[in-house]
């Protein structure tokens, strides 16, 4: 008797990602960190902060999007809108 | 998309349930900013208030208070309204929770206008990885809007929004600093804006042309991600760069470019940057004129789904105060930020100039500026 293969559903990505995020999920690998703690006085100095005053940061992020096409990814959480 | 953004998440969470090291609240601080931006007609200026406080060393609350008071006529008011004023009020409140590896937050956004009002309310959660050299966040936010119309009380339509955010923040070697961020924002509703109309041919007409009500899709899903690095110089000063793509359903592209320079001095930090957002394509139903009245099913003659481009010129300084600290307060600082923008449309015209044959007047511009000065207090 002949057996047909079931055909596994394909999916844009596949299952790959999946099987990549439980691998680091488990695999509890340590990782060594490659800079120090204490190499770290540059990366802690305010001239290395992305967002150094976040009231200033938002505000500035509003007045971008409400005269631009393109929202989004600017690293704060916007609401409201004013853009009418 | 909706399977897209699943694997990002699952892959995130993945990341996240490792163990590592746990975060750090933000700082105790308050800041209280005046703003303004004067261009194209428009004047909007108002305060912003933002309080922020650890308590039980395991919570940090902020809230914010922000008003817009506009005023004026911009170029679609003065073709197709009257001037007006209005003020728009948002009240914000978040929470941080740490905890062991875990940092959560919760907020929400209450933004009220004559004729708008909005809901946000959002959740977030953050991780430090490896040694602390990576840090992993995700967010969601859900709003809901209600869009009214001046004057016409009957008028309310619902409108709900909804956002994911995915964010990296990675040291990657003692003097560089890489961020990375990728937010998918969908809208369901009424999306247009009630007031703005299209034009459209219209022999009959003595200028050539009348208008009609914009009309626009009742969805719209957005894809943006960004990328910035930041690294320190040998003389203790910043150079840094930010690129963001942009693309959505209704076609609009939009790449945006940003290169800064940090340098304190003494008691002073400057900070200078150019910025420069390009949109080479408009909305795929954006006329700046439309054959004939009701033409699509979809129309749009809202500047800001054309195509165009802008530059933005901005020189920052902060002045440390109360360097010894004075009773609770550890540090102060004064600042002022000074923005100047430059808009060109390529498909927007600028209807003030009459006489011309309907799609033959000059193409718009404006410039802006725009203030902030603002106090900042740690304590």
């Amino acid at each position: 008797m002949r057996t047909l293969a079931r055909r596994r559903p394909r999916t844009a990505l596949g299952w790959r990602p999946l099987a990549l995020a439980a691998l680091m999920a488990l695999s509890g690998c340590h990782v060594e960190p490659w800079v120090k703690p204490y190499e770290r006085d540059h990366l802690a100095d305010p001239v290395m902060s992305f967002d150094r005053n976040p009231v200033s940061s938002v505000y500035t992020d509003h007045v971008h999007e409400v005269r631009e096409g393109s929202r989004g990814a600017t690293g704060s959480a916007g609401g409201g809108c004013g853009c009418n | 998309m909706i399977q897209r953004i699943g694997i990002l998440i699952l892959v995130a969470i993945a990341i996240l349930v490792r163990s590592a090291v746990g975060g750090v609240l933000p700082e105790d601080r308050v800041d209280v900013l005046l703003h303004s931006f004067d261009g194209g007609g428009v004047t909007i200026q108002g305060p912003s208030v933002l309080v922020r406080k650890q308590f039980a060393q395991k919570f940090s609350v902020s809230g914010n208070y922000y008003v817009d008071k506009v005023q004026g006529a911009s170029i679609d008011v003065i073709t197709t309204a009257s001037p007006y004023e209005e003020e728009r009020k948002q009240w914000s409140l978040g929470l941080d929770y740490l905890h062991d590896r875990w940092m959560l937050n919760v907020g929400v956004i209450d933004s009220e206008e004559p004729d708008y009002s909005a809901k946000t309310f959002s959740f977030g959660v953050s991780q430090d990885l490896f040694g602390d050299l990576t840090t992993v966040s995700l967010g969601y936010s859900l709003g809901h809007n209600e869009v009214g119309r001046r004057g016409d009380p009957t008028f309310r339509e619902p409108m709900d929004t909804q956002s994911y955010r995915l964010g990296l923040s990675q040291i990657l070697t003692k003097n560089l600093l890489l961020g990375f961020s990728y937010e998918t924002i969908t809208d369901e509703g009424f999306l247009n804006n009630p007031y703005r109309e299209v034009r459209y041919l219209d022999p009959s007409s003595p200028q050539g042309y009348s208008y009609e009500r914009e009309v626009y899709p009742r969805t719209r899903t957005s894809d943006a991600a960004s990328i910035r690095l930041r690294y320190y110089l040998p003389y203790r000063a910043a150079i840094y760069g930010e690129y963001r793509t942009y693309s959505d359903t209704w076609q609009i592209k939009g790449n945006t470019f940003e290169i800064g320079y940090t340098h304190p001095h003494g008691g002073w930090l400057f900070d200078g940057k150019v910025r420069f957002y390009d949109q080479p394509r408009g909305a795929s139903f954006y006329s700046d004129l439309f054959p004939y009245a009701n033409s699509q099913n979809f129309m749009a003659r809202h500047k800001e789904l054309s195509i165009f481009s802008s530059q933005d010129i901005r020189l920052e300084a902060n002045y440390d105060i109360l360097k010894g600290g004075w009773k609770f307060v550890d540090k102060g600082t004064v600042s002022i930020v000074y923005d100047h923008m430059l808009f060109n449309y390529d498909d927007f015209r600028d209807l003030r100039v009459t006489g011309l044959a309907p799609g033959t007047e000059p193409l718009y511009n404006f410039d802006a500026n725009v203030f902030q000065v603002f106090v900042s207090f740690w304590f």
